[in-house]
């Protein structure tokens, strides 16, 4: 997939700082995301990608640096205007973190009947609802439980829940984890068609080398909290240096 | 770790958790009052705590008239006071026995099942996921918890209570000849305002606290499934814990109130 080249940064990272106790998880990471691209962000467990991820979305507070989405910086939002701000991202969580105790329709309809209005979206909650299904190929699985659903469907389902108010930005927290290839396979395409139909922009986490080939228009690579290494697939996986060999040669 | 250092580390423990949970109690009230308001979700939580306990409630209550009353009778007996017995167990049910049996078995079916269900959630990152779609998870996850707890717990000691005085009135009419008639009037002549009131009051303050605690437990839940069964087993011992520090506060405060 070719990178794109919009000019238009849809969400910035600078000098993101995170430690917990001795523990310096982020030391100073930065990235920018243009508008219509695919950024993967790669990264041995435990480096800090999830963690850089959840700053990015408020669900923890960085020590110091600055995240700015869509033009606001979301360290000094206050909650009524950073719940606006975070319906306009949408969040793959690795684990689906599907309301267990919904069925797949109340899953979908959850954030729709807070904020359908707020957005001035139109169409029927149930239409949108059924869309969102449609598009990841499991309208028939709306009335099931998500303890009914298989580890794929499930985490069908929480891209469709991420798509319901049509978020501009959709960030992937490690999207394939915990699949079978070819599902894996399946997910993978499903983010490039969403990609395609609606022009968001992607921030994928992730360890998955195929992942990261098929879908990334660029990749950074976070080691030891930093930006260690920046650039296409082709031009990573043809590098020397061994930190980087190490993720890339098979 | 010398002894000391451990007691001096568990003490700093205790009250921390005690400022942690008085803090949690202060955002409850804080989001209780603002807007939005999820009545919806208040109602489907009364309804799950309310409805699905009766039966426990019921029965726990039945019995414990039946055997209460079963083994003060040859104690009366002896005295020739057979006679008192009404009084004497409609006020020990209506003032004490009923809101604290009650409210025990309350935090063992719901404390736990709130802390289990938060915890569970806590750590599927659905409350994480339901923060990051724009939706406040203190409000709508434990805000209605709380309310509904404080609202149901003393609906369901009323009828506990009453099950209860209905299960001594069968004893009394089997084994004593008693009308259900005489049994309910002795037992309405002896309750006073100065019994019913507090024991109402402090069953507001039983539910908020099983509320209060099985959500602080859930929600700040540590990971993995070792840390949903800690939050449920531990939300049913502080639970347990705090009702009776609530019950005694209460009886010092009618006691003051009301000369009882």
């Amino acid at each position: 997939m070719k990178p794109k080249k919009n000019i238009t940064s849809v969400l910035e990272i600078k000098d993101l700082r995170k430690n917990f106790g001795d523990n310096h998880v982020l030391n100073g990471f930065s990235l920018q995301l243009f508008e219509g691209e695919n950024l993967v962000v790669m990264g041995k467990s435990g480096s800090g990608k999830s963690v850089m991820i959840k700053c990015l979305v408020g669900l923890m507070q960085a020590d110091s640096g600055s995240i700015r989405i869509k033009g606001q910086d979301i360290t000094i939002l206050g909650q009524i205007e950073l719940d606006l701000l975070r319906t306009e991202i949408g969040f793959l969580f690795q684990g689906s973190a599907l309301y267990d105790s919904m069925t797949v329709r109340e899953n979908l309809e959850f954030p729709l009947r807070r904020h359908k209005d707020k957005l001035n979206m139109t169409g029927h909650t149930e239409a949108l609802v059924i869309e969102a299904l449609q598009n990841v190929g499991l309208a028939h699985a709306i009335d099931l439980m998500p303890s009914e659903l298989s580890g794929g469907m499930q985490r069908r389902v929480a891209l469709a829940r991420a798509l319901i108010l049509k978020p501009k930005i959709i960030l992937y927290d490690e999207p394939t984890t915990g699949l079978d290839p070819i599902t894996s396979k399946e997910i993978i395409e499903l983010m490039r068609s969403i990609q395609k139909k609606y022009g968001t922009s992607s921030l994928i986490i992730t360890h998955d080398v195929d992942c990261a080939r098929v879908i990334s228009n660029r990749i950074i690579l976070l080691v030891d909290g930093i930006n260690y290494a920046e650039g296409t697939y082709h031009e990573l996986s043809q590098s020397n240096d061994p930190q980087v060999k190490a993720f890339f040669k098979h | 770790m010398t002894r000391s250092l451990r007691i001096v580390e568990r003490t700093k423990a205790f009250f921390t958790e005690i400022g942690d949970l008085s803090y949690f109690s202060g955002r409850f009230f804080k989001e209780v009052f603002t807007r939005p308001f999820e009545f919806q979700e208040l109602l489907r939580q009364c309804y799950n705590m309310g409805n699905r306990s009766l039966l426990l409630v019921g029965v726990t209550g039945f019995i414990l008239g039946l055997v209460f009353t079963l083994q003060s009778r040859p104690t009366l007996m002896e005295f020739g006071a057979e006679s008192w017995m009404p009084s004497m167990v409609g006020i020990s049910i209506v003032r004490e026995i009923g809101p604290v049996i009650t409210a025990l078995i309350c935090a063992g079916r719901i404390g736990s099942g709130i802390g289990a269900e938060l915890g569970s959630m806590r750590v599927t990152e659905q409350i994480d996921a339901m923060e990051v779609s724009g939706t406040n998870p203190f409000k709508y996850l434990v805000v209605t918890r709380i309310t509904a707890t404080t609202l149901m717990l003393p609906i369901l000691i009323i009828f506990g209570d009453a099950i209860a005085l209905f299960g001594s009135a069968i004893v009394e009419n089997l084994k004593g000849a008693v009308s259900y008639q005489l049994y309910f009037n002795q037992v309405f002549d002896a309750i006073k305002y100065s019994d019913i009131i507090p024991a109402t009051v402090k069953s507001f303050f039983f539910g908020y606290a099983i509320g209060l605690v099985g959500c602080y437990k859930g929600y700040y839940c540590k990971k993995g499934t070792a840390g949903v069964g800690e939050a449920s087993n531990s939300a049913v011992v502080y639970t347990s814990m705090l009702l009776f520090v609530i019950d005694f506060i209460a009886v010092f405060l009618a006691d003051i109130f009301f000369e009882i």
